[in-house]
């Protein structure tokens, strides 16, 4: 009996990834990308972000639409709940990143995936947000990811997705190390 | 200005191995070194350093470990004298005191600048060194003052040191054996640990480095590798050359060692640890059992396998300016030294452009990076058959230029 080799396939499309990866000797400025986003206060702690331009490959580019998102804080904060608070938004960044990471190198490393499911979840602390305790930083003490991985592969295999997927997110590399942000008023 | 067929600069392991090779190929040739035989294991190592590799690997052409301790680690200094022994031995044409000043490429050959007069030659082989330089990240210019601040160049022991706490960053070979060193002299320490390579001293009652060599892992060729970049790039091996002592991570910590993330800024006198350590610590651990079921997969059966490592709960920050670290060790890696190259086969990042220590200039070859041609090219125990195949590469090119002066006339 022959075994028939069913192609492995994630959606994620590995050959253009690394094509741009092949470019980059040549031209390494093509790797030079500027992410953007805008937003407006609505209201109390309602704010909307839009999403629409950004900057690589050597130029100008733009998402196929405008995507719009409404950040809030929920009703026990008094406010609104008009979206998911700025802090959630990290975690989702967090999520989408790790997993779209292990997409992709599940993709490369020829394993089908059939599911994959995380959850994420931060620990903070108030204090450090109300002024209440210098001692307290305002943001995570600790986020946690659990994935729930069903694919083609061993336990192995698939605990080292998940470990290079986080060595190569960007989010993960954004959380976890200091990043020098510039905030001006014009 | 004087001429010859090839020069070789510099006279460590792997310039003595091209000599010994175009010397049984009668190819005429000088070994430009800038101060004597081996002069980085002389000058440039701490005390305690011996070889990672075993003695029985510490093969050359035409040189095999005849001693009384095959399964000892040389010392730099008996690493030095091997070497000087090695030259003796060939009569290898070395011109000690002689610091290449530049290298250019003029007329289809090189003209080497020396402070001893020029020479000129149609081949040269850079043996200058992988290791010359150690390299420090930009923000070591933040470390508040008062901190003494080493590279393990510098380090020679631990009496050196002033009293009180060391951060050593970097968890290679050389971070995690000072490490260690200096946390038995008494002075706490601290280490701060990015991507790793963990290795086991020893595995199923043999040398790591046994299995290696005997499994084929270190044959690897650098054609054979998925990611070049990445093979040429990974970390020194978690290794001490001390019979039977690992000294990977839970080995530091149940020692009494504070593991950290990597190092990845400082603020206000603050160093900041990245919070990826435990990831590292995974991918490092991964990687061990990969290798070990490489090894058995080779071997047959199973052998042991390592308890994962624990991180416990290492603090991000740690203020520079309280006076607990009072010496700072950078092992972060060493880079070559080729401010005198003057031949256009550097990348954007300086680093030399070759395919297996063939550069695009005809002529030029490259000997003693890691992962040169094989896995192995980073140790002793490389030279010997990349030398030979660079030298066949190099005898080649001889050919070719003699019989283009053939036709000519």
């Amino acid at each position: 009996m022959t075994a028939t080799e069913i192609p492995v396939d994630n959606g994620v499309n590995v050959e253009a990834l690394l094509g741009v990866r092949a470019m980059l000797p040549g031209t390494p400025d093509i790797a030079k990308f500027q992410w953007r986003s805008t937003v407006s206060w609505v209201n109390g702690t309602h704010s909307r972000s839009d999403v629409e331009t950004f900057y690589g490959f050597g130029e100008e580019q733009q998402h196929h639409t405008t995507f719009s998102y409404d950040a809030d804080h929920p009703l026990q904060f008094a406010a609104k709940d008009n979206g998911v608070t700025p802090v959630e938004y990290v975690l989702v960044g967090l999520g989408s990143c790790l997993t779209a990471g292990i997409a992709a190198v599940a993709q490369q490393r020829s394993i089908q995936l059939r599911s994959v499911k995380a959850t994420l979840a931060a620990e903070m602390d108030l204090h450090g947000i109300l002024g209440a305790d210098p001692d307290i930083r305002n943001g995570f003490s600790g986020v946690s990811v659990a994935y729930q991985i069903d694919a083609d592969a061993s336990a192995e295999e698939i605990a080292a997705l998940v470990a290079q997927s986080q060595k190569r997110s960007a989010v993960f590399d954004i959380i976890t190390n200091p990043t020098s942000v510039t905030v001006t008023v014009g | 200005m004087a001429s010859t067929t090839t020069i070789v600069i510099g006279a460590g392991h792997c310039g003595l191995a091209m000599s010994a090779c175009l010397t049984s190929r009668s190819i005429d040739h000088v070994v430009l070194e800038r101060a004597e035989v081996a002069n980085s294991w002389r000058t440039q190592r701490w005390d305690s350093l011996r070889l990672l590799t075993p003695n029985w690997m510490t093969r050359l052409p035409g040189y095999a470990y005849r001693g009384a301790d095959p399964d000892g680690y040389l010392s730099a200094r008996d690493v030095s004298a091997m070497l000087t022994d090695y030259a003796r031995a060939f009569a290898a044409p070395v011109r000690t005191g002689t610091t290449v000043t530049s290298v250019r490429a003029v007329g289809g050959g090189y003209v080497v600048q020396t402070d001893q007069g020029v020479w000129r030659a149609p081949t040269v082989v850079l043996a200058s060194g992988a290791a010359t330089l150690p390299t420090t990240p930009g923000l070591a210019q933040l470390v508040p003052p008062g901190i003494t601040s080493l590279t393990p160049a510098d380090y020679r022991n631990p009496d050196g040191l002033p009293q009180g706490g060391v951060l050593v960053v970097g968890a290679s070979a050389s971070g995690v054996q000072l490490a260690e060193e200096i946390y038995r002299s008494g002075r706490p320490v601290t280490l701060a640990v990015g991507e790793h390579v963990r290795m086991p001293r020893t595995y199923r009652g043999r040398d790591i480095m046994w299995w290696l060599d005997a499994a084929g892992v270190l044959d690897q060729r650098h054609t054979e590798v998925d990611d070049l970049v990445r093979a040429r790039n990974v970390p020194s091996m978690q290794l001490i050359g001390s019979p039977g002592r690992t000294v990977d991570l839970n080995a530091l910590t149940s020692a009494g060692v504070r593991l950290v993330g990597r190092l990845a800024g400082i603020q206000d006198g603050t160093a900041q640890f990245s919070g990826s350590l435990p990831n590292v610590c995974v991918l490092a651990d991964l990687k061990l059992g990969r290798l070990l079921d490489t090894i058995d997969a080779w071997a047959g059966g199973t052998g042991e396998r390592f308890a994962p490592t624990a991180v416990g709960k290492p603090p991000l920050g740690l203020n520079l300016r309280s006076g607990e670290i009072s010496t700072i060790i950078w092992a972060t890696g060493y880079r070559p030294d080729l401010s005198w190259l003057q031949v256009p086969v550097l990348d954007r990042k300086g680093r030399i452009i070759h395919d297996g220590g063939v550069t695009a200039c005809p002529g030029l070859y490259l000997i003693g990076m890691p992962f040169l041609r094989r896995r192995k090219s980073s140790f002793i125990d490389g030279a010997a058959s990349d030398a030979a195949e660079l030298t066949a590469y190099l005898a080649g090119h001889l050919d070719t230029l003699a019989s283009l002066e053939r036709n000519a006339s």
